[in-house]
């Protein structure tokens, strides 16, 4: 368990966070990493760090995202990796670049394993209550107050309260307010936000029901194994500890479809109960059943909840349905047939802050001091609420220290990506990660995540002293490697000698090159070269895909270097777009609702053609001679 | 930091006009006088006269007047060149194809020009020159051209491109983003017998331009009126009078005749539409239907009536005449003597009175509507050098040695190809993907 450090009646702090869940517990550690005095505030202390929907960190994109948390020592991969109960590297054989890691993870492992990290946090305190409202001072935010009436006075203030802004669950016909069961929406707090003047919008997500483990008959079912090693998402992680277990997969059955159909009016979508958007990629089992009419079957993983844990998420038909008709489908289902539901699944529709208010540190525009991060931005995911977590709670820290804020841009990070499209393009469905989504994708690889941020983080001071030391290491071994493997070269001749095969040009090749052709474990290379053995196969890898993608990468250099041009073009914050000539209107609203910061930013909203970019670039030129003029 | 290609567009307006300007911008780009005139530069900001010639096949290209402008004192800051070119079509053409070919040399995107100029300080200079490389696609005929090119030709090619490399792309990209989802094991073969069929249209297509573009950047003037005013006599009479036919070619059915001529010197397509009335008969109203397609991408509607004392009513009002979508011809004015239009030009296409007057308006409104568009030969050099690249990309998605690196191909030739068709984002990409799969868990 926990403890607070800190006496509560001592109320002020320099960031105060408001939200315990992924982006939260981030926010709060990140703020603390960098010296800021930190207070996460929520409901529950108990509730830190749950899982509220699925029990899983990682995947594609999303395994991503947490290597880079981990790159900038945040704490999602070493808390995964003390609660991760199956791990798979998945895409193993699809290229280095789009390999995503993942982890079933143990719930209650997982929520101690974040308190425990957060308990262990110097400077943060963790508070429990309901924040009511946020207390501002010349327009900027300056602290919140509790329902209670306590008021946290302090610089910043990170809020991170997920689906909790005017929850509305569905159950059938059956509406309760909440953000998850059992917990109170802040409505209140929601109305605040809106009074701001902040743009706001309505998603929607769903979640399947919950199944007692006992009641399920696992013979017969497909069991799908981890990865042996496991292995694991930090780099502080030396090995998985925890004991590893199996999921299992199922499938829909034509039974199960025809009686979605027969009571799809009884559900919450497809009555229109829901006006909020939910995501494409995650259709509810009610969904899939319509929409892919054709199809007789749909896979469904039985993940289990933790080790001894009695529940089980059946991932793959979430659903809004009613109870009844959910047990009665759920039981036509291979395996489920005498399945016990420990709760049903709903759909859950709550209201998110257009992020196009927000600036690339995550700060409110229209109100210096505040910062929003995690699912209240529009996103769905862990994984994306704790990247913007630490990012915001970096920004919010560095802000009060008098510092500028910190911006991951596209070619260097997933995180990047991600804000980049959340604050320049907006959102019209729950924004989830995916590989797709990076324009530099090779160059943004989970191997290499410390390698492209542990070196920023170290200049923002976001990242131990423990990871940096391990990373300096690293760094080393790296270089002396890569010096071995390019000193190390051999003729067309000596690799014919050990098998390999050899080109006719007669020239002479590097042990790198070779590997770069031939993998970082072929053992012809190492027949010639005994000395490649001692460099560890992690350091290997790196290199090899570094040489295989040699081509690649330099054919993307220009682009990337056009990109930092058109990065490096700001644009005025108070730019007055109704005074520029030249733009549609609809570019017009929408460089309005996005204020990009560049000229880049500019061109990347949707609407803007090259025409508005050049009627732009035409406006900011003429507004700085007039302004030369006029001093 | 990589360095910037070489961009050549045209900084004089398009169309025919006596001397064209042909301006290059970029690390490099004095090149060209090797390339192109075996000779070094000029001394700097001195005009002299220089012989071009392809450097493939060492033809004559033109006769030209070249400017050399190093870095920073040039338009956009940049080392420049300006070939100041007869203004013929052929002329441009064979100058930016031959520019195209040397390495690093591209023609320049909309706004790229004004983009360096604005990067080095030097914006004012081009505000002031009134970005030439600045396509407008908000001008009515750019709308209409981008309608017309969707029906036809070039345009429905790039656009098929476009749909199926999307696809191609989305299949490749769902194999890497939802591995985790059922999908298809085929979809590897998919891919590659996809590429495969695309690079091969577009081999054919780049060995043979002609047979595609031709008459792409023409006129559009479609003749309307009721049955029996003589629009076919009067497509016949300018046809054979102006001879410089191209093509007649009747079209699929009986409805639409399309002849494509020179008139005034500009390229002009004359439609002569099936009459629009009411009709159940499903081949006459599939007439109708293309009638009607023809008449939404016309650059022109040149009405054909009758000029008769009894009968002066059209759909076309006098204001509406002189717009420039819009005309009136009064025809068979030898039948009524001493009648006299209303408005607008008359005349008969029987005797050939009045034809000269009409043939002079519309040759000055060609003029006028595609001088305001982009040049064509700089479009087709364009085209040309998106194509290649989307060729290349494609060849190496064929041999990727990992998925990731063929999806990553088939980015690059998406892009490429995005220059022509307009950019693809990742949400068609991901629309795509959702629409074809059931993922999601």
């Amino acid at each position: 368990m926990f403890h607070v450090k800190q006496s509560e009646t001592d109320l002020r702090f320099d960031v105060i966070v408001v939200g315990g869940g992924h982006a939260g517990c981030e926010a709060a550690a990140a703020s603390a990493r960098l010296g800021a005095k930190a207070a996460l505030v929520t409901h529950k202390l108990d509730t830190i760090g749950e899982m509220s929907c699925n029990p899983a960190i990682g995947g594609l994109g999303k395994g991503h995202l947490v290597r880079e948390i981990d790159a900038l020592d945040g704490l999602m991969g070493r808390v995964a990796d003390a609660a991760g109960i199956q791990f798979r590297v998945l895409n193993r054989s699809k290229g280095p670049a789009v390999r995503g890691p993942r982890a079933q993870a143990d719930r209650a492992l997982y929520r101690a394993a974040m308190q425990d990290a957060l308990a262990n946090t110097a400077n943060l305190t963790l508070i429990a209550g309901a924040v009511e409202d946020v207390l501002t001072v010349d327009e900027a935010c300056c602290g919140v107050r509790l329902e209670d009436g306590r008021e946290l006075h302090g610089g910043a203030v990170v809020v991170t309260t997920g689906t909790f802004l005017r929850g509305m669950i569905h159950i059938g016909t059956r509406q309760i307010p909440a953000g998850r069961v059992g917990e109170a929406a802040a409505t209140v707090f929601g109305a605040r936000l809106e009074a701001l003047g902040l743009r706001m919008g309505r998603l929607k997500t769903g979640t399947p029901a919950r199944l007692l483990k006992q009641s399920i008959a696992y013979e017969g079912l497909e069991a799908q194994l981890g990865d042996d090693p496991p292995e694991p998402f930090s780099m502080l992680t030396k090995a998985i500890a925890t004991e590893q277990t199996v999921c299992h997969i199922t499938r829909t059955t034509p039974e199960t479809h025809a009686i979605i159909r027969a009571h799809l009016h009884e559900s919450a979508i497809h009555a229109g109960n829901i006006s909020g958007r939910g995501p494409r990629y995650c259709p509810s089992v009610e969904d899939k059943v319509t929409r892919f009419a054709d199809r007789d079957s749909h896979q469904i993983f039985l993940e289990p909840e933790g080790l001894t844990d009695p529940l089980v998420y059946p991932n793959g038909i979430s659903t809004s349905l009613p109870e009844a008709v959910q047990l009665a489908f759920l039981r036509t289902i291979p395996g489920l047939e005498a399945v016990e539901m420990a709760r049903p699944g709903y759909a859950v529709e709550y209201d998110f802050v257009d992020p196009r208010e927000l600036t690339h540190g995550l700060e409110v525009r229209r109100m210096r001091g505040l910062y929003l991060a995690g699912q209240i931005n529009g996103t769905t995911g862990y994984e994306e609420a704790a990247a913007q977590g630490l990012v915001a709670g970096l920004n919010a820290a560095r802000a009060v220290a008098g510092q500028t804020p910190v911006q991951f841009d596209r070619t260097e990070a997933y995180i990047g990506v991600m804000i980049d499209d959340l604050v320049v393009r907006g959102v019209d469905e729950p924004y989830r990660m995916f590989t797709s989504r990076a324009e530099y994708r090779l160059r943004l690889r989970a191997d290499n995540a410390d390698l492209r941020l542990t070196p920023l983080g170290l200049d923002a001071g976001c990242v131990g002293g423990a990871r940096a030391a391990l990373f300096h290491v690293k760094q080393q071994d790296l270089e002396a490697a890569l010096r071995l493997t390019t000193s190390l070269t051999a003729t067309p001749s000596a690799f014919e000698a050990v098998g390999a095969p050899a080109s006719g040009d007669g020239r002479r090749r590097s042990a790198l090159e070779m590997m770069g052709r031939l993998g970082p474990a072929d053992a012809r290379l190492l027949a010639l070269w005994p000395e490649l053995a001692g460099i560890p196969l992690p350091a290997r890898e790196t290199l090899a895909t570094d040489a295989q993608y040699a081509a690649y990468l330099t054919r993307q250099d220009a682009d990337v270097a056009a990109f930092k041009r058109d990065e490096a073009m700001a644009l005025p914050e108070g730019l007055d777009y109704a005074s520029v000539d030249g733009l549609s209107t609809e570019a017009r609203q929408k460089l309005i609702a996005a204020r990009p910061p560049s000229l880049g930013a500019a061109a990347r909203v949707p609407g803007v053609t090259p025409a508005a970019v050049t009627a732009l670039l035409r406006h900011v030129r003429n507004g700085r001679s007039a302004a030369r003029a006029a001093g | 930091m990589a360095a910037e290609s070489v961009i050549f567009a045209l900084a004089s307006g398009a169309g025919r006009a006596g001397v064209a300007v042909m301006r290059l911008s970029g690390p490099g780009v004095a090149a060209v006088f090797d390339a192109l005139t075996d000779r070094p530069p000029p001394p700097p900001r001195m005009a002299a006269l220089r012989r071009l010639v392809n450097p493939d096949d060492g033809s004559a290209l033109d006769q030209a007047l070249t400017l050399w402008f190093p870095a920073p004192a040039s338009f956009t800051g940049e080392d420049v060149v300006e070939l100041h070119l007869h203004g013929g079509i052929a002329v441009i053409d064979g100058v930016a194809d031959a520019l195209a070919g040397l390495p690093g040399f591209r023609p320049a995107e909309p706004g790229e020009f004004s983009r360096r100029a604005f990067r080095n300080g030097k914006l004012d200079l081009a505000a002031a020159e009134g970005l030439a490389d600045l396509i407008d696609a908000d001008t009515a005929f750019a709308r209409r051209r981008a309608l017309w090119q969707m029906e036809g030709g070039l345009s429905r090619i790039h656009n098929d491109w476009r749909e199926r490399l999307l696809t191609l792309l989305a299949l490749a990209e769902a194999a890497l983003d939802f591995s985790d989802e059922p999908i298809p094991e085929t979809l590897d073969l998919e891919i590659r017998e996809g590429i495969s069929t695309i690079l091969a249209e577009i081999a054919r297509h780049l060995g043979n331009p002609e047979a595609v573009e031709r008459g792409r950047d023409g006129y559009r003037i479609v003749l309307t009126g009721p049955p029996n005013v003589g629009k076919s006599s009067l497509l016949n009479a300018l046809a054979r009078r102006d001879a410089a036919i191209v093509t007649a070619t009747p079209g699929t059915t009986r409805d639409v005749l399309e002849v494509r001529m020179d008139l005034g010197g500009y390229p002009v397509s004359l439609f002569d539409t099936a009459g629009l009335r009411d009709s159940s008969d499903p081949i006459e109203q599939e007439g109708m239907r293309r009638a009607r397609a023809a008449l939404e991408t016309a650059d022109l509607i040149l009405e054909v009536r009758i000029l008769a004392a009894h009968d002066c009513s059209t759909s076309v009002g006098e204001a509406d005449a002189a717009a420039p979508g819009r005309m009136v011809f009064w025809n068979k004015a030898d039948l009524a003597p001493g009648v006299a239009p209303p408005f607008g030009l008359t005349g008969s296409a029987q005797s050939g009175a009045g034809l000269p007057a009409l043939e002079a308006v519309l040759a000055g409104r060609a003029q006028a509507a595609l001088e305001a568009g982009p040049a064509p030969a700089m479009t087709r050099a364009r085209h040309r050098a998106a194509l290649l690249d989307v060729k290349d990309a494609l060849d190496q998605a064929l041999t990727a040695p990992a998925p990731e690196l063929c999806a990553e191909d088939l980015r690059t030739a998406m892009r490429a190809l995005g220059r022509v068709v307009g950019v693809v984002d990742v949400d068609d990409v991901l629309d795509r993907i959702f629409s074809a799969f059931c993922i999601g868990k």
